[in-house]
């Protein structure tokens, strides 16, 4: 058993490999995370638009990426748009899948946020003559965030998982680097240690959303 | 339009899909001048201070305030609620900010002042409502009744040429209604024109110039308090005077 999984040489010999993936798991992360929360940023704001011209398509828009799986949008970006003339890469598939399906989602998270702040807040604001914009930067978003913050947490945790799905389209990240270290010492010591990397990376951000979830449970006694 | 009044609304009507709130009012005020407007909930008194600033929009009718024309669309709406003070029954204190930071914003993103001038103005205006030493609380920190005086030194911070009170103390324990009401009287006597909606009889009969009535979305009559306190000629309002006395 030992020597099948936690096998100290194989480790050794898997150590720079395995490190690379982490390396592009966060470099990964660190690009897909803001991109959601830009892109969800942006669909929230447009959501406060009640015209039916931006209301449906974008609702649509919402449920269409939030219904479609996300490895099969990296899949068909991947291999469908060469046919179309564009030649993209993994990384790039992956931070357009991600922007497409975690904004969504990200998306319904800040617009339950901006809900959540009353209207006499935008009410007191317009009223000493701060702008719609103004109102919302100022007054409105600063709660919002914090109103969701617990979601937000718990959304950017499932995207960092997701990103294992770019070793589908061959991006070195942490779980294609184990698996190629596997392939290479016939061990699976180096899939351990991808999972014992996932786990330590994400552990901190999951105490931190229990506490957070824990305090706004208070808050609300 | 030549008019003499700080405030001048017209014909004011209002719609809410089928409901009609407001049944075309008139309401003019002179500078300086306390007008309190009383009246049973649904009268429409709220709508028709809120009408004033634009917070809601008028079906029709014509609302000049210190010489500007509200509803004129090319009126630059942001910068004619500068001169429109507002204070709200919820307070609306931004809850994210300390008292000061509530005061300064407007400043800063309205007035274009710079932190320290926006500061020393926010403290100032802190400072008239009794609140100096509250600058660094945040609204959680702080009483009903500090809250809504730090809501009313926001409004203040701007220089306001009018004040709106929407039923400034509805909401406070009773113990505290004194204080809010006393700074209002300070504001009253340095000058300011307040339009005040709020059934503090005791207070509107020893500041208030003029009351006027409301009943379903039209003024019943108006005049000096003790007039429509003591000596009310329609109907309506004796009922109504009579019911909130026995309070």
């Amino acid at each position: 058993m030992i020597e099948a999984f936690f096998n100290i040489d194989i480790m050794k010999a898997a150590w720079p490999i395995v490190l690379t993936g982490l390396w592009n798991t966060i470099l990964l992360s660190l690009i897909v995370v803001p991109l959601g929360l830009l892109g969800g940023l942006i669909l929230a704001l447009l959501a406060s638009i009640k015209h039916p011209l931006v209301r449906w398509p974008l609702m649509a828009w919402v449920d269409f990426f939030r219904a479609f799986p996300p490895l099969v949008l990296l899949v068909l970006l991947f291999a469908g748009l060469p046919f179309a003339g564009l030649e993209l890469g993994g990384f790039a598939c992956v931070a357009i899948a991600f922007f497409l399906n975690t904004g969504s989602y990200y998306g319904e998270i800040f617009r339950a946020g901006i809900d959540s702040v009353p209207a006499g807040q935008v009410e007191a604001a317009r009223s000493t003559g701060l702008t719609r914009m103004q109102a919302t930067r100022y007054v409105v978003l600063p709660q919002a965030v914090r109103n969701v913050m617990p979601d937000l947490l718990s959304n950017t945790l499932e995207v960092v998982k997701l990103t294992s799905l770019g070793s589908v389209v061959a991006v070195p990240e942490l779980l294609y680097e184990a698996r190629q270290a596997q392939s290479i010492t016939y061990n699976p010591t180096p899939i351990v240690m991808a999972a014992v990397i996932y786990f330590l990376l994400l552990w901190p951000l999951v105490r931190l959303l229990s506490r957070l979830e824990n305090r706004a449970l208070a808050g609300r006694r | 339009m030549a008019t003499n009044h700080i405030v001048d609304a017209r014909a004011i009507h209002k719609h809410f899909g089928t409901l009609h709130v407001l049944k075309g009012v008139d309401l003019k005020v002179d500078e300086r001048e306390l007008v309190f407007i009383i009246g049973p909930s649904g009268s429409g008194k709220s709508t028709l201070l809120r009408c004033l600033n634009r917070l809601e929009e008028p079906s029709s009718g014509s609302i000049v305030v210190d010489g500007i024309d509200m509803l004129n669309p090319k009126t630059d709406i942001n910068h004619a609620r500068r001169r429109i003070g507002m204070v709200f029954q919820s307070f609306n204190l931004y809850p994210h900010m300390t008292a000061l930071g509530n005061v300064t914003l407007a400043l800063r993103k309205v007035a274009g002042k710079g932190r320290a001038e926006a500061e020393a103005l926010g403290r100032a205006a802190l400072e008239r409502v009794g609140l100096a030493e509250r600058a660094d609380h945040t609204p959680g920190q702080l009483s009903g009744g500090q809250q809504q005086r730090v809501a009313i030194a926001r409004s203040i911070a701007l220089e306001p040429r009018v004040m709106l009170f929407d039923e400034p103390t509805s909401a406070l324990d009773p113990e505290l209604v004194g204080s809010v009401l006393e700074v209002m009287r300070g504001l009253r006597e340095s000058g300011m024109t307040m339009i005040v909606v709020s059934h503090e009889m005791g207070f509107a009969r020893n500041a208030a110039d003029r009351v006027v009535f409301m009943d379903d979305g039209l003024i019943v009559e108006q005049g000096p308090p003790a007039a429509i306190f003591e000596t009310p000629s329609h109907e309506r309002t004796r009922a109504f005077i009579g019911q909130i006395q026995r309070h």
